[in-house]
């Protein structure tokens, strides 16, 4: 049985992994097979992350992460974690080969998915105009119009980077204004292949094999009118990953696992969250960093804890046979 | 066996006219997904060299052929039969997802 496992390769899992692996605790890390470095391996520069002031490309990044993780002996496997038995004292993580892993503790870094917006056109032409990942099919839309979807800094640096490629990129939003940082606002205000429209949501996406425009509906008259596109980029948020442990570990209202306080604890003794599968609010490569770095110290302490009472209780049964 | 590349001074006699069934991964190398799903496709050519031949088109050095199979999102792998795409599998997925959707071509 090892000490711990953790699951999940974004910033979270690597940081837990760099410090349960400097602790000594030859960390097994779950990196997934085809998703390994989570959400920044398909970001194109990041400005944001402490110690990189010429910024740094986010598959850089994470390669740089999982290096220092490797550096101080974590352990990669490039496998999906199909099944999970989290109860009692041996954790026990089934993946997509059928292998199956033992550890005492768990941390649980698995991240978000893309949000999607759930409208009549979204499944039928996803990969035929609808994508989410703009530096993966931008290069498609050479001399193209098309739209991004979304308010936040993910939004604008999609449509900010799709200009490289596109003749017109809309920016639908249904407010009037960003959530988005200053900065990245700014980029695209001042972009001026990109133009705003205002407080509209996309209500369906049309065309037959190919996207051909949106139906876009305006939240404040309630007018309905239609947008022709020859691409459609969603960003429009990210949901947790739980899918593996909602039944298990208790959620809050907004659907990360809950944690004791500031700790990465759960509701289940010896599993630890860390990153935005516990954050519906900051979700930054960094503070996902910070968690993963609370998770794997929690996880220290709890197997030390263990270690104690182990230390504790065959001495206190020896000292029982001596009264007996 | 690995997957080979593919390309439009070949696509006639390795994909069109090819025997049997023929997976065509369109990928690129600035693609994230598509470096992870690489060796997934590797894996599934070895296991599987008489049931399928996985090929793989490089749609930076082959524009003509992503705009003819209307191309907009990598990886995209289309399975061929007799020169006809039968289906096409949109993005990365685990191996024994990808294995799933082309059940009824490894079976």
């Amino acid at each position: 049985m090892r000490k711990v496992i953790i699951i999940g390769s974004g910033p979270a899992g690597f940081t837990a992994a760099v410090y349960a692996a400097r602790a000594n605790l030859q960390p097994l890390l779950i990196a997934s097979s085809v998703e390994v470095g989570g959400e920044l391996m398909n970001t194109t520069e990041v400005e944001n992350f402490p110690g990189f002031p010429e910024g740094i490309q986010g598959p850089e990044l994470m390669a740089r992460l999982q290096q220092q993780a490797e550096r101080f002996g974590t352990e990669i496997v490039y496998d999906d974690v199909t099944e999970l038995e989290l109860d009692g004292p041996v954790k026990k993580v089934v993946l997509g080969s059928g292998a199956v892993h033992e550890a005492a503790t768990i941390i649980y870094a698995t991240g978000s998915a893309y949000r999607k917006l759930g409208v009549e056109g979204e499944e039928r032409l996803s990969g035929h105009g609808v994508s989410w990942c703009a530096t993966c099919d931008g290069f498609f839309f050479r001399e193209r119009t098309i739209a991004v979807v979304g308010g936040g800094d993910s939004a604008m640096e999609e449509a900010t980077f799709l200009t490289r490629f596109a003749d017109k990129v809309y920016v639908i939003h249904r407010k009037d204004t960003l959530r988005a940082s200053k900065i990245m606002q700014e980029r695209a205000f001042a972009n001026e292949k990109i133009e705003f429209v205002w407080n509209s949501t996309v209500e369906e996406i049309l065309g037959d094999e190919a996207t051909t425009g949106v139906r876009l509906r305006d939240t404040v008259d309630g007018s309905t009118r239609e947008l022709a596109l020859d691409g459609l980029f969603i960003a429009i948020g990210n949901d947790p990953r739980t899918h593996l442990v909602h039944d298990k570990l208790t959620l809050t209202p907004e659907g990360t696992i809950w944690v004791d306080g500031r700790s990465s604890r759960t509701s289940v003794p010896g599993v630890f969250a860390a990153g935005d599968v516990i954050d519906p609010t900051y979700r930054q490569a960094a503070t996902a960093a910070g968690s993963g770095t609370v998770a794997a110290l929690d996880a220290e302490h709890f197997l030390a804890d263990l270690e104690d009472a182990s230390v504790e209780t065959p001495a206190a049964e020896a000292a029982e046979i001596i009264t007996a | 066996m690995t997957a080979k590349a593919t390309s439009q001074a070949t696509w006639e006699q390795d994909v069109l006219q090819a025997e049997g069934t023929v997976l065509v991964d369109f990928w690129a190398a600035w693609c994230g997904p598509c470096r992870m799903v690489a060796p997934v496709l590797d894996e599934i050519q070895s296991e599987h060299p008489d049931k399928i031949t996985i090929l793989k088109l490089n749609v930076d050095e082959n524009p003509e052929l992503a705009m003819k199979y209307q191309i907009t999102s990598i990886p995209a792998m289309k399975v061929f039969q007799g020169g006809d795409v039968k289906t096409t599998i949109i993005g990365a997925k685990p191996k024994f997802a990808l294995e799933q959707d082309l059940a009824a071509f490894l079976g």
